[in-house]
């Protein structure tokens, strides 16, 4: 049964990238990103269990505990962004 | 009981796999940002309840199943707070949610944030 | 059988992953692209069953790079330049090259071959020898850590050598004075109420998993350098939800700089100290009457050496691409 998953978890990762590859829009991909977040910590903790080595758990706790401060680094980006883009009046 | 426990793990994780796969899809074929990060975010937390609870049963009472809750716990925190920070990263740039506009490929969404 | 079709699976979409980096002339989708790249890695690593390895990419890969290279491209322009002219000599160098990397795959002895020069000579000896003279159950922390501590001394040197000379390409031109300027340019994410709620409550947890990670790296996958690594994106996380002033008041760019000095020197001085008492430079039999309890005290030593200058360095190297004025 960890198969199954393994092999559900795998394919919606190759969908995932597809659409972090077609966009249209920045924020697709970062919601691909994401996706591609949830779904590889999924996948190590599956994967820790079919090899039977639970003390391989610890990499899928990192990813669940860091992998927002990615995501929230591209809020405080646009956040910048948008707010240096208001008082340049924007530069492109 | 023994038995008991694997078809209960093994009910819950076929049923997180198919979870994720519906997000993907999802996230795949909706027409716009807003909708695909709905399809996605939300299957997101339900298969991640799904197949961590599987796995947990199979770990019994252990270390892992700790870590395994922990996990849990920080995907249930982090996931949706991820999804609204993505949201709010795409409303400040402009992009509005628009129930009516079906194509994903048509031009209303911008291809670049409205810098 | 099938855990090999899932390693195919995941170097195709690596490959498909990579390409599409490369295609891409917007660099914030490169950005974003890079960080699957890194999940996807990862993966790669651990179902190869390199646990240490790909807890290393994952402590890397999964905040700082995005986060670092976000800096960099707040300063930078948005858009990959187009190169029309000039490609087809890069292009011959590259066939070149790829052709005679791949040539010299066929000479590699197949994945997991137990005949393999490398299984046959000095792995063996490693793994015999660890619980004997070293006695903890990681091996791969010890191979870093004692077998090979010139190796590690030498990483650290790198890292402490890469982030001096970041620090010095980004002071060249014109630092933005932060003291002065009103808290209004680093509000950080202050008007979130959400993501600051939840990230203050994660803050401490990824704190106290980096030390966890530090100290458990003798017994489980870990060390030095996820620590500091994980350590650093804690408290990045708190510059993003605080702004950078708050975070630089919380750690002053003097106590990073020290950090990334001490914990080299820390390491160094492990080593002279086998020296002074009578071994071998980063011989740490000597630490202690027992040898073994020297070498596990050298290791735990060295390990928060590492982890200290990496967490200094990248906190570092943080702060300088904030503190640029874009131009």
């Amino acid at each position: 049964m960890y198969y199954a998953v393994s092999i559900a978890i795998l394919v919606t990762m190759g969908l995932a990238l597809v659409r972090a590859i077609l966009g249209p829009s920045v924020y697709d991909r970062v919601l691909a990103a994401n996706v591609f977040g949830t779904k590889t910590v999924l996948l190590l903790s599956v994967i820790a269990f079919l090899y039977g080595r639970p003390d391989f758990l610890d990499l899928a706790l990192t990813y669940a505990l860091i992998n927002f401060v990615g995501v929230l680094a591209v809020l405080e980006f646009f956040q910048s962004r948008s707010r240096a883009d208001a008082q340049t009046g924007g530069d492109q | 009981m023994e038995l008991t426990l694997d078809i209960l793990s093994w009910i819950l994780m076929t049923t997180g796999g198919l979870f994720v796969l519906i997000g993907g899809i999802g996230a795949l074929r909706l027409p716009n940002i807003y909708t695909r990060m709905h399809a996605a975010s939300l299957t997101d937390t339900m298969a991640s309840i799904l197949v961590l609870t599987g796995i947990m049963l199979q770990a019994g009472f252990s270390l892992a199943t700790i870590k395994l809750m922990a996990i849990l716990v920080f995907l249930l925190l982090t996931g949706p707070t991820a999804s609204y920070a993505i949201a709010n990263a795409a409303l400040l740039s402009g992009m509005r949610p628009d129930a009516a506009e079906t194509s994903p490929d048509k031009a209303k969404t911008p291809t670049e944030p409205s810098a | 059988m099938i855990v090999v079709v899932f390693g195919v699976f995941l170097l195709t979409i690596l490959v498909v992953t990579a390409v599409a980096i490369v295609r891409t002339e917007n660099l914030f989708v490169a950005v974003m692209l890079m960080s699957i790249f890194s999940l996807l890695m990862a993966a790669n690593f651990f179902i190869l069953d390199a646990a240490d390895v790909a807890l290393t990419e994952a402590a890397i890969g999964a905040g700082i790079t995005t986060v670092i290279f976000l800096g960099a491209l707040a300063l930078t322009a948005r858009r990959e330049e187009a190169v029309s002219s000039g490609r087809m000599v890069p292009l011959a160098v590259v066939t070149v090259l790829a052709m005679v990397m791949i040539w010299a795959t066929f000479d590699k002895p197949r994945l997991g071959d137990p005949d393999a020069p490398v299984h046959q000579h000095v792995a063996p000896w490693y793994l015999e020898k660890t619980p004997e003279l070293i006695g903890i159950p990681n091996v791969v922390t010890a191979v870093l850590g004692t077998f090979r501590g010139y190796d590690t001394l030498g990483e650290v040197f790198v890292v402490f050598a890469a982030c001096i000379g970041v620090l010095f390409v980004l002071s060249a031109g014109g630092l933005r004075d932060r003291s002065k300027e009103a808290d209004a340019e680093s509000i950080g994410l202050k008007h979130h109420l959400i993501p600051k709620v939840v990230g203050r409550l994660l803050v401490p947890f990824i704190v106290l998993f980096g030390l966890y990670v530090q100290f458990h790296g003798e017994y489980g996958p870990g060390g030095g350098f996820q620590a500091g690594a994980i350590i650093a994106t804690g408290i990045i996380l708190y510059a993003l939800l605080e702004g950078e002033t708050n975070a630089l008041r919380a750690l002053p760019r003097r106590v990073l700089l020290g950090m990334v000095v001490g914990g080299a020197l820390l390491y160094t001085l492990v080593g002279v100290a086998g020296m002074l008492l009578g071994g071998n430079f980063l011989d740490y039999s000597v630490l202690a009457s027992d040898p073994v309890v020297g070498q596990q005290v050298g290791i735990i030593l060295i390990e928060a050496g590492v982890g200290i200058t990496v967490c200094g360095s990248l906190l570092s190297i943080f702060h300088a691409f904030a503190a640029r004025e874009a131009s």
